[in-house]
């Protein structure tokens, strides 16, 4: 017990540590790799309370294909070369209260739900009427109400990330004319006849070639 | 405390005990690599130093540890030095799940494969942190390059692995492995295993899809700026993480550890010489690959892995599915 309590102090330490440090540190890409790291202790912490399947999920969708992408924007923009300076910087940032006000928010309503679930823990039984099997990994449980309970919601997020994807395509797609495409079949059933032609060029005109 | 502490030894312990004999595979495996490679060329390939030629691995690295670690003036110091590391480490962490047999494996966790999963996507960091913190042309064209290509190829890679899940009912490897006991899944996924084949070969930078590192046209990618002990260790961790891949697909299709027949001159050979055996197939697979397949176009490595690897696959897992249902065939327990 006192190896499990000393292991979650190290991950809480290291996960609040590069929080503070996404937001303070001047590089953005120090940022973005911070981030990673926070992604990384979170799930780590996710996989000590026995959420492992929770836990992979989180690395393998945040860190593995969010995060890349986060990267990806930062260095193709360019945007390192824009100091991040609101912490000893010369002039300070109006953001600086609503980044507050919103974090304020989101603790209060945290402290709610927790301390709910703390001293009234019957209320959270009212919520979900399927009985949690301790015997079963908790991938099969998550299964279980994710696709019997919660069957629409599930569905319905399914719809919005594809609206989202697809609305993300038509805004960024441009029909652009004049452009030599290649197609592979044609390439590929190209004849020698037809790839040779004999002409027999007049002087001073020579052959039009239109490919 | 005494008795955390005996556990906590003997965990290490075990930890060197994997550590020690992958490091010194990665090395043959090279080896064998410019052997094969030879072979098909008919060329000899190293053959001095050593019985065959097996120590030129050692030599290699001998060679590379006693050379200068140039660092660029203007790269990012921290990054730069922290990205063949990482490459490395993940490289290495993910043999942790791996069932050698049914009682030889490091954690038997219930995610499994969802953690070789996780830890193989985490791999394009190393790349992409070598190529940024470089501060060059080359190496950031590479990283961008492999980046985009280790990305689009693990969504192929995570539907296949679907696949193999429907037929499992677990997310644990040695139950993936045990599943296959009657039929291994090669037989009725074949298609599958083709295309994890090549993704394989595309989400580890093999040749014909090594454009990350295209040395006609970026040099080296990512890897220009190194030297010494530090290019040793993307290498390394390239050659580990080939391995990872032809280990993870001998679990998932050529039923890890079992042998082909279970009768009596099979069932002698003990269980982890028999998932060497099949690593060391897909391996030698994966090397004929190298020396006789040209170079992909970087538009024809996008187009096979969004158009055709990511519609086919998704369209096996819902026959998979279907036919599974309408048999009455689904692990349920």
């Amino acid at each position: 017990m006192i190896i499990h309590s000393i292991f979650f102090y190290i991950f809480s330490i290291i996960a609040v540590f590069s929080a503070i440090m996404v937001t303070i540190s001047r590089n953005t890409v120090h940022s973005v790799f911070f981030l990673i790291l926070d992604f990384i202790t979170i799930s780590c912490l996710f996989i000590m309370i026995g959420a492992e399947f929770i836990g992979m999920i989180m690395l393998i969708v945040y860190v593995g294909a969010v995060a890349v992408l986060f990267l990806f924007v930062v260095m193709m923009l360019n945007v390192s070369k824009q100091k991040n300076e609101w912490l000893g910087g010369e002039k300070n940032s109006n953001h600086i209260p609503i980044g507050l006000l919103i974090s304020g928010v989101i603790f209060f309503e945290l402290i709610i739900v927790i301390g709910g679930w703390k001293y009234k823990p019957e209320l959270f039984k009212t919520f979900s009427s399927i009985g949690i099997d301790l015997n079963s990994t908790n991938t099969h449980e998550i299964g279980k109400v994710l696709y019997t309970d919660y069957i629409h919601l599930f569905q319905l997020s399914g719809m919005v990330l594809l609206v989202a994807m697809i609305g993300a395509i038509v805004l960024t797609f441009r029909q652009r004319e004049g452009i030599k495409k290649q197609s592979y079949f044609r390439q590929i059933s190209r004849e020698r006849n037809e790839g040779v032609e004999l002409t027999d060029p007049k002087k001073n005109e020579g052959v039009k070639i239109d490919v | 405390m005494i008795e955390n502490l005996n556990i906590l030894i003997f965990e290490i312990y075990k930890i060197f005990l994997l550590i020690i004999p992958i490091l010194t595979a990665v090395a043959m495996i090279v080896w064998l690599d410019r052997r094969v490679w030879a072979f098909v060329q008919k060329r000899r390939g190293p053959n001095v130093v050593g019985p065959f030629g097996l120590f030129q691995s050692i030599a290699d690295a001998l060679k590379y540890i006693f050379k200068e670690i140039i660092i660029p003036a203007s790269a990012n110091k921290i990054i730069f030095i922290l990205a063949p590391i990482v490459t490395m480490t993940l490289a290495l962490i993910a043999w942790a799940v791996i069932p050698f047999s049914e009682e030889i494996v490091l954690a038997n966790i219930n995610v499994g494969i969802l953690y070789l999963f996780a830890v193989s996507s985490l791999g394009v960091y190393g790349i992409i942190m070598g190529g940024w913190a470089s501060n060059s042309k080359y190496p950031f064209l590479g990283a961008i390059r492999s980046a985009a290509q280790m990305v689009s190829y693990e969504v192929s890679i995570g539907v296949i692995i679907i696949n193999v899940l429907l037929c499992v009912g677990s997310l644990n490897l040695t139950d993936i492995v045990l599943a296959q006991k009657n039929l291994w899944f090669i037989v009725p996924l074949f298609p599958m295993f083709v295309i994890f084949f090549i993704s394989a070969l595309a989400e580890t930078n093999r040749p014909p899809f090594d454009l990350p590192e295209a040395e006609a046209e970026l040099v080296a990618g990512y890897q220009t700026e190194y030297s010494g002990m530090m290019y040793a260790m993307f290498w390394l961790g390239e050659y580990a993480n080939i391995l990872l891949m032809c280990s993870l697909g001998s679990i998932l299709f050529l039923g890890g550890w079992l042998s082909p027949i279970d009768i009596y001159p099979f069932t002698i050979v003990p269980a982890p010489l028999w998932l060497i055996i099949k690593i060391l197939l897909l391996f030698i697979l994966f090397s004929l690959v190298k020396a006789i397949v040209p170079r992909y176009r970087y538009d024809q490595l996008m187009k096979l892995g969004w158009k055709i690897f990511l519609p086919l696959s998704l369209t096996w897992v819902v026959l998979t599915a279907s036919y599974l249902f309408y048999f009455n065939l689904l692990p349920v327990n």
